[in-house]
């Protein structure tokens, strides 16, 4: 009889989670719940400006506190040449300060005390004298002819340009706006925005005289980049070198970078040869650590008059904060901005960017993406939805008529990326009849008659997720590629690490999954192991969505060399040839007679007890796996919202969400990955941003200043699915974490610009607050949110 | 005990150690606490019970949220002196050592939970929530829940999950009744 793969927790089983089993009981392992004997802790001074010389650090009162055992500045670290570091993006970033400040919030000294409220009073003791200079907290400012420059740490850094990029045909371009019908331009500023998990960042050193040995427990998403980077900064021998990333309480790109605390806490460690825990409070993550967006578009459309894009222009101005250092893995300096305009069928495309650096917190992260696709994204719909008004047309007719064929694949985009499956149009119908669509259309003119204002916003695109292949995607210079190890044991039950890091997403529950589906091993018969650098596999970490496609894959693939030795056990069990023996689910037979068969459990105990002459003993293997390409998942979100005229506020009524992320997994988790990206992408639309005043102030270090939603505002979700296998991945499956969080928020911008049409407003930036709207409908006007913001 | 809380209270003399006493999750327990220690810390450092999280320092994430008599509260901005004479209830309280309390139970069953954070202070306030009203709407759940904040889930499964043990809670007692 076949195995039931559903009730095995195969693949397409909502199997309930197994890490739950912990955490509901409150027995996760989250960095700070972590003891170990004789532990210091460490706590981080912060610059309270923006911009200012150092004049001085007065360190003696912190040392005279009973309990403090050592305090650190920028000076101690520089005398063993780690006052600055490298960073993801090939320019260096400030430890602890020694010559300026460069943002409010950037680390000056750290104290070290046997309990972490006597490392807070050492901080307060700290007296540091600054002296003020100019603030830069936009890229108008830091182009300015009078600027500052706020790198004069670099030798050759006369100006605050970071980089010019370009991309696309630029005289093809201007070709195609030479002789377009139409031309449709917007701009507008994707604000500053922070991921900030409930968790905070934090590390706890652990340096071992006698052994040599360095731990370090951390809240990493890629342990294995952490472990190469500690080897290759801090010169420490990488075998001696083992970080253990325990339970993470959320990471949405926060936790992918280094930071200058877990660098001080490491050396803290090794000169006090004890522990030291180092836990982040919430503003400092808020204020320090990696924001994401904080991008200026000029977008241009070049189109014919019955709606066909001609063409795409675009330029962008990226503020990258006081150091460059974007956590993205991608050779091209603006991430994958140019992934724009992937799911429509345009000819010919051009895109220049320009970086600056600001007196602004650096470490432009992909806060829940790949790195600039949910800019690109917003950037695509919002001009889409302005092209469509223009014109006219209607914004799904318009929508279809540009899209890529699903006859058209594999397809090379005008940017030169290359999609490869989809069912585009399919996606957007199934969207347009959940909500209604003509329906809804009728119901909007009825409710104009009696001065109501709704709208409605659709936001449609394909996304590359899954660094690498490795051809174009590399962490300094180390290759985007994963790993899986499996390990089954004798009785059939099994063992599996690899090299990518869950943060919720739910591997010890999904990975087992493709173990049950490619080996008819039970998903429970199979324990799951991840984060701990000296068991796991060398693999690139989890973020941009890449666990599923890159060590997912590699799971698959680790499962089908078990499957062919497992094949040559069987024929030996069976004596037959190996040419006769068949595979299903969890079973090997002989062909023409299926009643003589062995199990895979069979199998395993024969590879400890009864291997055939010559065949290496034991049941085990490594995949290494590296992507022909990124998956190409789409997405279909539509929005309707009543605005009320009176207040600006706006209500969201219903969000439909139509994701083809090719084969699902485990469906329970998919929808839920969904869930939570479209809860983010409402919090950028309507809340959720980090602003700052002329002097450099962070407006948003806080929960107060930084809003976040609640239970309460936050919307219900209606989600349905359109599956188009992806064609290169081993089980077919796609990325599927962060679809919602990129393609969201234009949905929801687009809905409340719908309603404001007869306004004439063509944009309101981000966070789409009250005052902003009632100020677009009361003054028939744009709203802009770039900083600084003045506070009253 | 005692050592353990010379490891998070100050050594200095001139800040006085104030003796408290508390019942937590069911156990009366007596130390000695410097007066500016927080409840959270309390519980984590020195009780070593680590489900309950501190988030954001703020009384805004309620992360750290646990039961004073019975009333979701905010651990990580309530002092310690301040639970002395009063019952507190932790995520570890919720059930015994083999047993899951239905709100558990649901949130596992709704897949209310992702990275498990924001989980042990969502369950605690879910618990008051159905003690007080064990047949609530689901804007009265969102509503009961708004002092919670979680970054994954989007909560509608949270929602979900509370829905899911209300009906289990109600099912329970009138089995009981029967009986």
């Amino acid at each position: 009889m076949v195995l039931d793969e559903i009730k095995i927790g195969g693949l397409g089983a909502s199997r309930l989670r197994v890490e739950d089993n912990r955490f509901i009981r409150g027995k996760g392992n989250y960095v700070d719940d972590i003891v170990l004997p004789g532990m210091l802790h460490m706590e981080i001074l912060r610059s309270p400006v923006a911009h200012a010389r150092i004049k001085s650090i007065d360190t003696s009162k912190a040392w005279n506190i009973p309990g403090v055992r050592l305090v650190l500045t920028g000076e101690m670290m520089a005398a063993r040449n780690l006052a600055w570091m490298p960073t993801l993006s090939y320019d260096t970033q400030a430890v602890l300060a020694t010559d300026k400040v460069r943002f409010q919030g950037q680390e000056v000294a750290a104290v070290i005390a046997d309990d972490p409220y006597i490392a807070k009073d050492g901080c307060e003791a700290i007296v540091v004298e600054y002296e003020s200079l100019p603030v830069i907290v936009n890229p108008d400012q830091a182009r300015a002819a009078d600027a500052p420059v706020i790198r004069d740490d670099k030798a050759n850094q006369t100006d605050n340009v970071v980089f010019n990029w370009e991309v696309g045909d630029k005289a093809g371009t201007d070709a195609a706006f030479a002789r377009a019908d139409h031309v449709s331009k917007i701009e507008m500023h994707y604000p500053r925005s922070h991921p900030s998990p409930i968790e905070t960042c934090g590390s706890i050193a652990d340096f071992d005289r006698a052994t040599s040995k360095l731990t370090v427990y951390m809240t990493s998403q890629a342990p294995h980049i952490i472990r190469a980077a500690v080897a290759l900064v801090a010169e420490l021998p990488e075998h001696m070198i083992r970080i253990v990333s325990p339970d993470i309480g959320g990471g949405f790109g926060n936790k992918v970078p280094v930071y200058p605390g877990y660098v001080v806490s490491i050396l803290a460690s090794i000169l006090l040869e004890k522990p030291v825990k180092w836990i982040e409070d919430k503003s400092g993550n808020l204020i320090s650590t990696g924001f994401a967006r904080d991008i200026y578009l000029k977008g241009e459309l070049a189109l014919r008059n019955d709606g066909k894009i001609l063409g795409v222009r675009m330029h962008t101005d990226s503020d990258h904060g006081a150091f460059f250092s974007d956590a993205q893995p991608s050779k091209f300096k603006i991430g994958l901005l140019h992934a724009a305009f992937a799911c429509y069928d345009v000819p010919v495309a051009h895109l220049t960017a320009q970086g600056v650096y600001t007196n602004k917190a650096p470490g432009g992260v992909a806060y829940r993406c790949s790195f600039r696709i949910t800019e690109a994204m917003f950037f695509q719909e919002r001009m889409v939805q302005a092209a469509a008004d223009e014109l006219g047309v209607d914004q799904a007719e318009f929508r279809r008529m540009n899209f890529v064929r699903d006859d058209d694949f594999p397809h090379r985009t005008a940017f030169g990326f290359l999609t490869d499956s989809g069912q585009y149009a399919k996606c957007l119908d199934v969207g347009l009849e959940a909500i209604g669509y003509e329906d809804f259309l009728k119901e909007k003119e009825e409710a104009k008659k009696r001065g109501r204002l709704l709208g409605l916003g659709i936001s449609t695109m394909t996304e590359p997720l899954g660094a690498g292949n490795s051809r174009e995607y590399d962490i300094l210079g180390i290759k985007m590629f994963d790993s899986a190890e499996l390990r089954v044991h004798m009785t059939g039950k099994a063992l599996l690490r690899t090299g990518a890091k869950t943060q919720g997403q739910g591997h010890e529950t999904t990975w087992a999954q493709i173990v049950a589906h490619e080996l008819g091993i039970p998903a429970a018969d199979v324990v799951i192991e991840e984060g701990d650098t000296d068991t796991a596999p060398f693999g690139m970490g989890t973020y941009a969505s890449r666990s599923t496609p890159v060590a997912g894959a590699a799971v698959a693939m680790a499962a089908r060399k078990i499957r062919a030795k497992s094949r040559k056990l069987a024929a030996h069990l069976l004596e037959a040839s190996e040419e006769d023996i068949e595979w299903e689910l969890g079973r090997f037979y002989l062909r023409g007679a299926p009643e003589r068969g062995v199990t895979i459990q069979e199998c395993a105990m024969a590879a400890y007890s009864n291997m055939p002459d010559g065949m290496e003993p034991g049941l085990e293997n490594v995949a290494y796996y590296d992507p022909p390409n990124l998956t190409w998942p789409f997405g279909c979100y539509i929005v309707t919202v009543e605005v009320d005229p009176e207040t600006g506020v706006w209500d969201v009524l219903r969000v439909v969400a139509v994701d083809d992320c090719g084969v699902r997994i485990n469906p329970m988790i998919v929808e839920g990955q969904i869930m939570g990206g479209l809860t983010e992408a409402y919090a950028m639309a309507n809340m959720q941003f980090i602003t700052f005043d002329e002097e450099g102030n962070c407006i948003g270090g806080n929960y107060t200043d930084y809003l976040l939603p609640t239970a309460w505002e936050t919307p219900g979700y209606e989600l349905h699915e359109v599956v188009t296998p992806c064609p290169h991945h081993p089980i077919g499956a796609k990325g599927i974490g962060e679809c919602a969080t990129v393609g969201g928020p234009a949905a929801y911008v687009n809905a409340v610009m719908d309603a404001l049409k007869d306004y004439g407003v063509r944009n309101v930036d981000m966070p789409l607050l009250p005052d902003r709207v009632y100020k677009a409908i009361t003054e028939r006007t744009d709203v802009s949110g770039a900083p600084p913001v003045r506070m009253e | 005990m005692t050592s353990l809380f010379e490891e998070i209270t100050t050594t200095s003399s001139d800040i006085p150690i104030k003796r408290i006493t508390l019942t937590l999750n069911g156990r009366s327990r007596t130390v000695n606490v410097e007066p500016r220690l927080l409840l959270a810390h309390l519980i984590r450092q020195g009780f070593k019970l680590t489900g309950t999280h501190t988030g954001c320092d703020t009384t805004n994430c309620g992360a750290c949220t646990v039961l004073v008599d019975g009333t979701p509260v905010k651990s990580c901005t309530m002092l310690a002196v301040q639970a002395d004479g009063h019952d507190v209830m932790t995520v570890e309280g919720l059930a015994g050592p083999s047993e899951l309390h239905p709100i558990q139970e649901g949130f596992k069953d709704e897949h209310g939970l992702q990275c498990g954070f924001c989980t042990p202070g969502m369950m605690l306030t879910s618990k008051a929530l159905l003690d007080r009203n064990p047949d609530p709407t689901e804007d009265e759940v969102r509503w009961a829940l708004s002092g919670n904040l979680c970054r994954c889930t989007g909560y509608q499964n949270i929602v979900k999950a509370v829905l899911w043990a209300a009906e289990r809670l109600r099912d329970e007692d009138e089995g009981g009744g029967e009986a």
